[in-house]
């Protein structure tokens, strides 16, 4: 699930709101073999259009021509291709973990660490929420993998440009 | 506002879109709107198999420029459309597919003929849509033309389910902005970009060797005119690749006619050695580089397109431009308008040199021979009346036709290029007529594609569109056997067709058609003639050809343009010419 930097590229699409839509985009990656690694689809703060930010397993020299295919997609009205060094991504991750009374306090300490929080408790499990960069959330779920996850769900990379410093 | 139907608003749209001719076949789903079509003045061609009615609006499209329409119903007539939506997604036809589809409440529970028909199309065409809302039927048709006809043409299919098509609605026809507005994602670029325009200039004022390699792209752009000037002002060699044949004059002495795979020697050549290639309305195609590396490995590349994926795609070049081939080709001539060009005598003098070692050849044929194919192709040109309209399957007598006629005027050359659909020549020859009726339309169909489609002639001849079918019955797959020929060390694997069976003069008979089967050399012309004098109705020829015979120049697949195959009985190759 992870998509490690450096390899990958993130594409923020956006698309007309519409059924459909979604089904053409990933088809264009689905027919050359590409792997979409992430997929985040919400309205924008403009109801007519969609913003589809997809990590995708693209070698380098593809991310044009993938790129300029899916601009020829009657829907898509604008493709913007961010660099991690030039954008800032977050995902959102909840896991339930086995943490019984003795683990607990253990698992609560690493939530706290990262800036997550508990939403739901349990006898023998927590449920933890965290968002961040996609990174800390993996080095997260490494340090919870040993008290045993029961269940993980990872949202797809949300991703926006970051804004000039200059003045 | 009026009160009516979709399926009235949907025939009446078509109306509003100036469309004269529906190519289709009604059934369960589509049935609303074909009650309308009785009292509209659109014309509308019966097919007896939905592949039929696409190649025919291809067809249609391919010598009128305008789009054509294919209605058929849902489920396994929308499937058989599916081919015919491929092949002029490949060739950028522009074309309309309309196809019925269930219910509303009953999409999407598997009901009887329904198919997912947006799914299984949407990869092979520009757009599609499935209409779920009766008042946007107009626009959907707006759309759909705009879209099928504009920036890189191609197919656009609109799914539209029975509930919709019986509902009633509150016509309007949208207004041009309000198309332009519900496509926010639609702009093409047509104007191309100043500089890169000078840029290109500036290349070709500068080129000693330069060749322009002009596409399909040139035809859809209606470039011809711009091209010819393009050419003249500048005494560049032109090709045509197989989508572009007529686009300039076969007998222009600039045109080096076909590249590629089975292209002319000098026009392989031409590119292989040449310092600059202007690259118009074209894709690059592997049937024309060859081995990508080693194609045209010396040469600067201009390249035009309207499409920008095109650019870069399979080969980079120095000076990209989006646009539209006729706009840009325009200013690039008006950008030479004051230039100072080199003397490209010598260039020119070293590709006659080619032209004259190495025209296309066959060997006559010995007495006692079957028909030489491309004798039968020679004589079929030599007696077309002038303004012939020409179609072709998929094969060795593709390659044939587009080597031997001699292209004289645009959108007279009708074939499947990109997807190479065996058995689309007679219904494409069909919709070409009806676009050009005062034209004679021949196809040239091999033995194998004819069995795929030849139930169209039952349209032609019922509908009176009186085309003409040239058979060249070599009784084999003949493409398949020249590669098992030559690269299955002559292992014959299931290629073997039999010249009697069909009985191919019976067969066209029994179709409504008047037929003919020629043997002898001697018939050849006398036949033709017979054929060509009849206007009434369909004409079959069974050619029996020579099945020995193989399309040359050949470039093997994946092999270099330098390595390029010649007749056996020509001289072997030259090796590369220095430069």
């Amino acid at each position: 699930m992870s998509a490690a930097a450096g390899s990958h590229t993130t594409l923020s699409v956006l698309v007309e709101n519409r059924s459909g839509v979604l089904a053409r985009v990933s088809g264009l990656f689905a027919r050359r073999g590409f792997n979409i690694l992430s997929l985040a689809v919400a309205p924008s703060d403009d109801e007519r259009f969609s913003r589809i930010n997809l990590v995708v397993d693209v070698a380098e020299n593809s991310v044009e021509q993938i790129t300029k295919q899916l601009f020829k997609l009657v829907n898509v009205v604008k493709i913007t291709e961010l660099h991690p060094a030039d954008s800032v991504e977050r995902e959102l991750l909840m896991l339930t973990v086995a943490a019984g009374a003795e683990m607990r306090s253990a698992v609560v300490e690493l939530v706290d660490i990262f800036g997550g929080k508990i939403v739901d408790v349990g006898s023998s499990a927590i449920t933890v929420m965290l968002s961040g960069e996609p990174g800390a959330l993996d080095d997260f779920e490494a340090l919870m993998r040993p008290y045993g996850i029961l269940e993980l769900q990872r949202t797809g990379r949300v991703a926006l440009p970051r804004t000039s410093k200059a003045s | 506002m009026t009160k009516m139907t979709g399926a009235q608003a949907l025939i009446k749209s078509l109306e509003m879109e100036g469309v004269e001719v529906v190519f289709g076949l009604p059934g369960g789903c589509i049935l609303p709107a074909y009650d309308p079509i009785l009292d509209s003045p659109i014309r509308h061609i019966l097919v007896r198999h939905e592949q039929g009615a696409g190649h025919m609006a291809e067809g249609y499209a391919h010598v009128t420029g305008r789009p054509g329409v294919a209605m058929v119903t849902s489920g396994p007539a929308a499937t058989n459309l599916v081919t015919p939506l491929c092949d002029a997604y490949m060739d950028s036809v522009p074309m309309v597919a309309i196809t019925g589809q269930v219910s509303r409440p009953v999409i999407g529970t598997d009901g009887f003929q329904e198919c997912d028909t947006v799914g299984i199309t949407r990869s092979v065409t520009k757009h599609n849509e499935l209409v779920m809302d009766p008042d946007e039927i107009p626009l959907a048709v707006r759309q759909a033309f705009h879209l099928a006809t504009t920036g890189r043409p191609g197919p656009v299919l609109l799914d539209v389910p029975k509930d919709v098509l019986q509902a009633q609605v509150d016509w309007s026809w949208p207004s041009d902005r309000e198309v332009t507005e519900s496509l926010p994602g639609y702009r093409p670029t047509v104007k191309g970009h100043p500089r890169m325009i000078k840029e290109a200039a500036r290349l070709i004022a500068s080129a000693h060797r330069p060749v322009i390699y002009a596409g399909g792209g040139i035809l859809k752009a209606r470039a011809a005119d711009a091209l010819r000037e393009l050419a003249e002002r500048t005494g560049i060699p032109v090709v045509t690749t197989l989508m572009a044949r007529g686009a300039f004059p076969d007998d222009h002495p600039l045109c080096l006619g076909m590249p590629g795979m089975h292209g002319n020697y000098a026009a392989i050549t031409a590119m292989q050695q040449a310092d600059l290639l202007v690259a118009l309305g074209t894709r690059f195609d592997d049937r024309v580089t060859g081995n990508v590396a080693t194609f045209a490995a010396g040469a600067k590349v201009v390249h035009v397109d309207i499409d920008p994926a095109e650019l870069g795609k399979i080969r980079q070049p120095d000076v990209p431009i989006v646009g539209d081939c006729r706009q840009v080709v325009a200013e690039i001539v008006r950008a030479l308008a004051t230039a100072e060009l080199p003397d490209l005598s010598e260039w020119r003098s070293r590709i006659s040199g080619w032209q004259q070692q190495f025209p296309l050849h066959y060997d006559p044929p010995r007495p006692g021979d079957p028909l030489k194919p491309q004798y039968v192709m020679e004589v079929l040109r030599d007696q077309a009346p002038e303004g012939t309209i020409l179609a072709s399957g998929v094969g060795q007598h593709q390659m044939w036709a587009s080597q031997y006629w001699r292209f004289t005027e645009p959108y007279t050359w009708v074939n499947s290029g990109g997807l190479g659909t065996m058995g689309f020549a007679v219904p494409a020859a069909i919709g070409a007529k009806v676009g050009r009726p005062e034209r004679t339309v021949w196809a040239v169909d091999g033995d194998g594609c004819f069995q795929m489609t030849a139930q169209e002639l039952v349209t032609a001849s019922s509908e009176r569109i009186p085309i003409k079918v040239a058979i060249l019955n070599n009784a084999y797959l003949g493409m398949v056997r020249q590669w098992q020929e030559m690269f299955y060390e002559e292992r014959y694997s299931e290629v073997y067709l039999s010249p009697d069976l069909p009985d191919y003069v019976k067969w066209a008979e029994a179709m409504g058609c008047v037929a003919f089967k020629v043997e002898d050399p001697s018939d050849v012309e006398p036949v033709i003639a017979k054929a060509n004098s009849v206007d009434d109705r369909p004409v079959v020829i069974d050619f029996r050809t020579d099945s020995r015979e193989k399309v040359f120049p050949m470039v093997p697949a994946g092999a270099s343009n330098d390595d390029v195959v010649v007749h056996p009985s020509q001289k072997p190759t030259e090796r590369k010419v220095v430069q």
